[in-house]
């Protein structure tokens, strides 16, 4: 009985979340006919396939649309961000947790705190700066502006991660007789790659997921990134292609969902340090 | 021997020198524009020219005398209370199923997290196609079902259209809880657990009167971000419905954007911004409270 019950609820969380992604998936592979049929209509059951399916919407996203040219942007800003956000934040993490002494908890915790002040606050403004620096309707604005929220979430994600690295190592290496800088420059590093690694797959997510800065900096369809081009410019006038759409939707969310499965501990351990002892 | 040190050995240079391009990023880039924010509110620039004259109170009286403006701020608070009840309920549940040893555990875990994982924008994109006027497949279903006998217009009817925003919002949001929940549940120490077993008591007892409280610096953690992400978000109410049907789903951001970046009234665009803050003081005040409140525990 107690089996039933937790079986049960769990196909009804399973269901809730993953209907959505199981509606991408048939809308983008079904056949026109097959799909514009009104609800109203009770003899068609739309959860199926009623016609075999199709590679129409496909071709259509790949071949007609800027999709590709999006997937390209989003690459470029995930590279200069990612570039970014390792050079600053890794060390500015690094710093917190083994050079400033006392004063590195409360500063780190400042920095994080600028991570809860949301882009919503700040586009009025940075739409001002944008323009003074001549970068609007640039990818130039979303590398600028992207580590605003990489640097603080990961300076934090970095400092954490190094709390939990023991000291042994560079400390022996002092003792070798290597500076405090030699340690930094040559032994710190091989330890810091799994946090590296996280800093990375983080940037990388959040740069998929953007949309509001995109959405304030970019209008020209050809400077779009996915999430900004898929659900602004793939509808034409009032015309949806819900096939396209969905399929470029599934697109998108496949490596997402691969990467967050893998790292998601990770991530939480940075929403959760401090409440979650152990 | 008094060691010889030089600037290479230096901690408090080298951690100087470290840190400061990440503060100066996030000084310049974050601090500023922040201050930035809020000048703007008090001042009638415009998105055209780069002129910035002071405009006093005269942009908060215009927006406090606009019911769109007053209707988005309400709009905010409800879907925000409202999606973050749900997020309570439906992530302390999922929390429980997920701790539990089932069949295809791994792959319900993995479904789980998708709507986290997802872009917020193509998730939005998706519920509106689920969502259409015509093709509705939730409509088609509850006819089937023998449940819905009119017809129901998700984002055509206010009402409709806000509680479809209450969903999403929950829907992506859920599952971030879900992880936070239980990385809380099994950082409570076994024995308190068993204890409890011991002394009879049954699932429920267990899970309100032992784990329920023992966790609540966790939920709270939880419910924390997700106002934040909720109380801020443009996307979703942006793709969803537009502000419409007639502005009556505005939410302060997506007003926000309407006015200070369509509209090219930054200063009325930053002052409907601004009351985004209060969300956003309750939230750090409770962190603040909370991180001390856990660090006296632990000693």
């Amino acid at each position: 009985m107690k089996r039933v019950a937790l079986y049960a609820a769990a196909l009804g969380f399973v269901v809730f979340a993953g209907f959505p992604f199981y509606w991408m998936l048939i809308t983008a592979f079904k056949q026109n006919r097959d799909l514009y049929v009104g609800a109203s209509d009770s003899g068609h059951i739309p959860w199926i396939f009623n016609d075999p399916p199709t590679l129409e919407h496909v071709k259509l996203l790949l071949g007609q649309t800027d999709f590709p040219r999006w997937v390209l942007n989003t690459l470029v800003v995930v590279v200069a961000v990612v570039v970014i956000t390792v050079a600053v934040a890794v060390p500015a993490g690094y710093s917190l947790a083994r050079l400033v002494g006392r004063w590195g908890e409360r500063l780190g915790m400042g920095i994080f705190f600028t991570y809860l002040i949301p882009p919503t606050l700040l586009f009025v403004p940075f739409s001002r700066l944008v323009s003074l620096l001549g970068l609007q309707d640039s990818l130039g604005a979303l590398i600028l502006i992207y580590p605003t929220i990489t640097i603080p979430f990961c300076t934090w994600l970095v400092m954490g991660f190094l709390r939990s690295v023991p000291w042994d190592i560079e400390e022996q290496a002092m003792i070798d007789g290597l500076s405090r800088l030699a340690v930094i420059l040559k032994v710190a590093p091989r330890l810091i790659v799994p946090g590296i690694l996280t800093v990375v797959v983080f940037t990388f997510t959040l740069v998929l997921q953007e949309f509001v800065y995109a959405l304030t900096f970019i209008s020209s369809v050809d400077k779009m990134t996915v999430s900004l081009g898929v659900p602004i410019a793939l509808v034409r006038g009032d015309v949806y292609h819900w096939g396209a759409l969905m399929a470029a939707a599934l697109f998108t969310s496949i490596p997402l969902a691969i990467v967050y499965n893998a790292f998601m501990d990770r991530f939480i351990q940075g929403f959760t340090m401090g409440a979650v002892k152990g | 021997m008094t060691p010889h040190r030089t600037l290479a050995d230096r901690e408090d240079v080298l951690g100087t020198a470290m840190l400061a391009p990440a503060l100066i990023y996030v000084i310049l880039l974050v601090g500023v524009p922040f201050g930035f924010a809020i000048l703007l509110s008090f001042s009638d620039a415009t998105a055209g020219s780069l002129h910035f004259g002071w405009a006093g109170l005269r942009n908060y009286a215009a927006i406090l005398g606009d019911p769109i403006f007053l209707r988005a701020l309400r709009n905010s608070a409800i879907v925000t209370v409202g999606s973050q009840l749900l997020v309570v309920i439906l992530a302390t549940a999922a929390a429980q199923v997920l701790r539990a040893a089932f069949r295809g555990k791994r792959f319900a875990r993995f479904v789980l997290l998708l709507p986290w994982a997802v872009p917020v924008s193509l998730a939005a994109i998706a519920w509106t196609w689920i969502f259409d006027s015509t093709f509705s497949v939730i409509n088609w279903t509850l006819k089937a079902a023998g449940l819905l006998h009119g017809w129901l217009y998700w984002l055509g009817d206010p009402a409709l259209a806000l509680l479809a925003i209450i969903i999403v919002q929950a829907w992506r949001i859920f599952p971030f809880a879900t992880v936070i929940v239980l990385a809380g549940l099994s950082s409570i120490p076994q024995e308190i657990v068993e204890a409890a077993i011991v002394d009879g008591a049954g699932f429920w007892r267990r899970l309100f009167q032992v784990e329920l409280p023992l966790l609540l610096p966790v939920v709270a953690v939880a419910v924390l971000f997700g106002v934040v992400y909720t109380a801020t978000d443009l996307g979703v109410v942006y793709i969803l419905t537009g502000g419409g049907p007639a502005n009556t789903t505005h939410v302060l951001p997506t007003l926000a954007f309407q006015r200070g970046i369509q509209g090219a009234d930054l200063g009325q665009g930053a002052a409907i911004a601004v009351f985004l803050l209060p969300f956003l003081i309750v939230v750090a005040v409770a962190m603040l409270r909370l991180a001390r409140h856990t660090e006296v525990g632990a000693r």
